[in-house]
């Protein structure tokens, strides 16, 4: 009896408790996360083996820096100096210490090995949270040597992903105008490169003049105009198979081609009886069909990722504005109402965002706005920049920018510049020669 | 036979005790806060935040009969804080800036009172055109927290004025795990990602346990958005740890939860 009231008062008497304490966290910094990028490691023969075959004496080495540089140019990483790391390549793949890595301020750590097998080329890496002392992620490509490059974008693509939640864009290629020679003589070739600049090749030889090349979303094929006799012309480019084709003559001004989101169709604009109109044409049967009617000039299309909308700019209001209709050319909407021109408007992949190109005052931005013109944000500013196109995943944007010739007309340069949606991460792309309206091709592999 | 009756009408009543003691339907009693207001203005530590209050009382009231003062010269404009929705363009800011000073009254006046009124806080300068606002919102808030209280057992009365962390404590901790924590810059901002993690600590202020809240969400199908946000939170707590948590009243936080959010900083 005495025990049971005893536990009664003793229970009664310790009920105090504490309500859990919460607090929110709603802010962050926007720093780089830091990264240690291990150089993949490798034995003596398939060293041995690969400088062989590939001229290359430390491809771990080599794929590492691919990793490196890719992530270095999202802004969103900073990949640490090799020179601080602890602890060797080959062991810190097997087991890496974490206390080593986290030492020198590293979040995330990527190891590696690589080997050749029956002159395959198996590249195998890992993930690693320093911080949690955990995996994150392991996987191992196999491919033919001469792909090494390329099994560095799939890798950087892989940890992208995962340390970010969205998709990456590094296994892609962009195809743009090579440009060289003065500027009343310049020759344009049709150009094609990674995403990072390296492995360019021409697809055309310089004859005739080259515009607008655009990737199709769904393959690797490019629809294109060229001048053939001082006729434009839309031609169609396996990229893969080198294989072209004529997709028709059309009169008068023709511009900017582009794919619909499957692939099946090309919208673009070109005058008819002195008035510049939206077409569409299907490349099945060949049938082109008008999607706008209107007196004013109506260029630049270009389909929602879903194929329901499209965006063109057009001078309907009197100045030249962005509007958005339905694809078959019902319910046409102006959306842009800022100061200046605005043209090159270009649906994001992600759905959510139209970029443009701005005149105002003379200087040309590149901007975003929300699809129904809210939110309007300006990027970038210069002397004359424009043609913007999105990476595939939408987060960063690249187009091409000229500098001022002199009164010789030297000095005019072209060249292809980057820039991520926060408007911060500005990045010259390397390429060979002069280059314009670039176009960024969807992922290589999924 | 009469042994049983006696220890089961104990038993009774102490469960009846119990229950009115715990349940919260059944408290009456209201506990007396100090006026919110006054946990608005200070940003102190434990043992100066209750003596500061009838203080900071005071001073509000000086600044309300301040304020009645401007308010019978010339009525202050409220201004709208003006968030342009594109960025503006070079020769638009000085438009912007001149329209703004244009819809300011007697600027130089207000900034002198500012200095007086506000004697403790000069990080978080006093907009003596909110005063009214402020003081109106501080007593809607305390109507609220009437009826909160009336609703409020006993138990959770003991405990209310030794729980929860002060301003500056929670500003202390906040300010060292935003340091820590690098938020995924490529998560959407207009989806529903909050990260609750439920920490035990000891009492120097390391992690001894880390509990993601939702940690089913982590592995569904199409939350890789989640599972990345929650990755990068429990990085930053261990990043941070130790914890900057207050010297005193361990019992208080040692069970601690902290609410990710990046919805703000996504957003821009």
């Amino acid at each position: 009896m005495k025990k049971i009231l005893l536990f009664i008062i003793v229970f009664l008497f310790s009920s105090k408790s504490f309500a859990l304490i919460t607090v929110d966290i709603t802010r962050g910094n926007l720093n780089p996360l830091p990264v240690a990028v291990s150089p993949i490691s490798s034995d003596k023969n398939t060293n041995n083996a690969l400088e062989k075959e590939l001229d290359i004496k430390n491809l771990g080495l080599e794929i590492s820096k691919v990793i490196e540089n890719n992530l270095k140019t999202t802004g969103l990483f900073n990949p640490l100096n090799k020179d601080a790391f602890l602890q060797k390549p080959d062991i810190a793949h097997v087991k890496p210490r974490f206390e080593d890595w986290s030492l020198i301020k590293a979040q995330a750590l990527i190891t590696g090995k690589v080997e050749l097998n029956d002159k395959k080329l198996r590249v195998e890496f890992r993930l690693w949270d320093v911080l949690a002392g955990k995996e994150m992620l392991a996987l191992a490509f196999t491919t033919v040597p001469k792909n090494w490059r390329r099994v560095g974008h799939i890798i950087t693509d892989k940890v992208y992903e995962r340390l970010t939640g969205e998709k990456g864009y590094f296994d892609t290629r962009i195809i743009y105008v090579a440009e060289e020679g003065p500027k009343t003589k310049r020759i344009k070739k049709l150009a094609i490169m990674d995403q990072d600049g390296f492995n360019t090749k021409y697809l055309t030889l310089g004859n005739e003049l080259v515009l607008t090349p655009r990737f199709n979303p769904t393959n690797q094929m490019v629809t294109y105009l060229s001048y053939f006799k001082n006729l434009p012309r839309v031609y169609l480019l396996d990229i893969e198979t080198g294989i072209q084709e004529v997709v028709g003559d059309f009169p008068g001004m023709t511009f900017a081609p582009r794919f619909s989101p499957d692939g099946k169709k090309i919208i673009m604009s070109f005058a008819k009886d002195g008035n510049s109109d939206i077409y569409t044409m299907d490349l099945e049967n060949r049938i082109v069909e008008k999607i706008t009617n209107h007196p004013a000039i109506d260029t630049s299309p270009s389909y929602s990722p879903n194929g329901k909308y499209v965006t063109f700019n057009s001078d309907r209001s009197g100045y030249q504005q962005i509007y958005v209709m339905k694809s078959d050319g019902s319910k046409v909407r102006r959306i842009s109402f800022g100061k200046g021109l605005y043209g090159t408007p270009v649906w994001s992949p992600r759905g959510d965002l139209i970029a443009f190109t701005k005149l105002h005052k003379g200087k040309f931005y590149i901007g975003v706005m929300r699809t129904d013109g809210k939110g309007e944000r300006l990027l970038t500013e210069n002397y004359y920049q424009e043609a913007p196109s999105w990476s595939p995943n939408g987060r960063v944007l690249i187009f091409y920018r000229e500098t001022k010739s002199d009164d010789k007309g030297e000095g005019f340069t072209a060249k292809l510049w980057s820039i991520d949606l926060t408007g911060y991460n500005e990045r010259l792309v390397n390429t060979e020669t002069d280059a314009s309206d670039p176009s960024w091709s969807s992922l290589l592999s999924n | 036979m009469y042994k049983n009756i006696i220890l089961s009408s104990t038993i009774h009543v102490m469960v009846i005790i119990l229950a009115t003691l715990s349940l919260p339907f059944l408290a009456k009693k209201p506990i007396d806060l100090p006026p919110i207001i006054s946990v608005e203005l200070i940003q102190i530590t434990d043992k100066t935040n209750i003596p500061f209050a009838p203080k900071a009382k005071k001073i509000i009231e000086k600044v309300k009969k301040k304020e009645k003062l401007v308010s019978e010269q010339a009525p202050p404009k409220k201004i709208k804080k003006e968030k342009p929705d594109a960025i503006p363009l070079p020769d638009e800011k000085p438009e912007l800036v001149k329209k703004i000073e244009d819809k300011k009254q007697n600027p130089e006046k207000i900034d002198t009172e500012i200095k007086q009124v506000s004697e403790f806080e000069k990080k978080e300068m006093f907009d003596p055109n909110a005063i009214a606002a402020l003081i109106d919102k501080s007593k809607e808030l305390q109507a609220e927290t009437n009826v909160k209280l009336n609703k409020t057992t006993q138990s959770q009365d003991k405990n209310m004025d030794i729980s929860g962390l002060t301003l500056s404590e929670e500003d202390a901790l906040k300010a060292q795990i935003f340091g820590c924590w690098s938020i995924p810059l490529g998560l959407p901002y207009n989806e529903n990602l909050l990260v609750r993690i439920k920490l035990k600590l000891k009492p120097d202020g390391s992690v001894i346990k880390t509990e993601i809240m939702d940690h089913a969400r982590m592995n569904k199908p199409g939350q890789g958005f989640y599972k990345v946000l929650a990755e990068s939170a429990l990085r930053a707590v261990k990043l941070c740890q130790p914890l900057r948590v207050p010297t005193t009243g361990y019992e208080r936080w040692k069970d601690l939860q902290l609410n990710f959010d990046a919805r703000e900083m996504l957003e821009g």
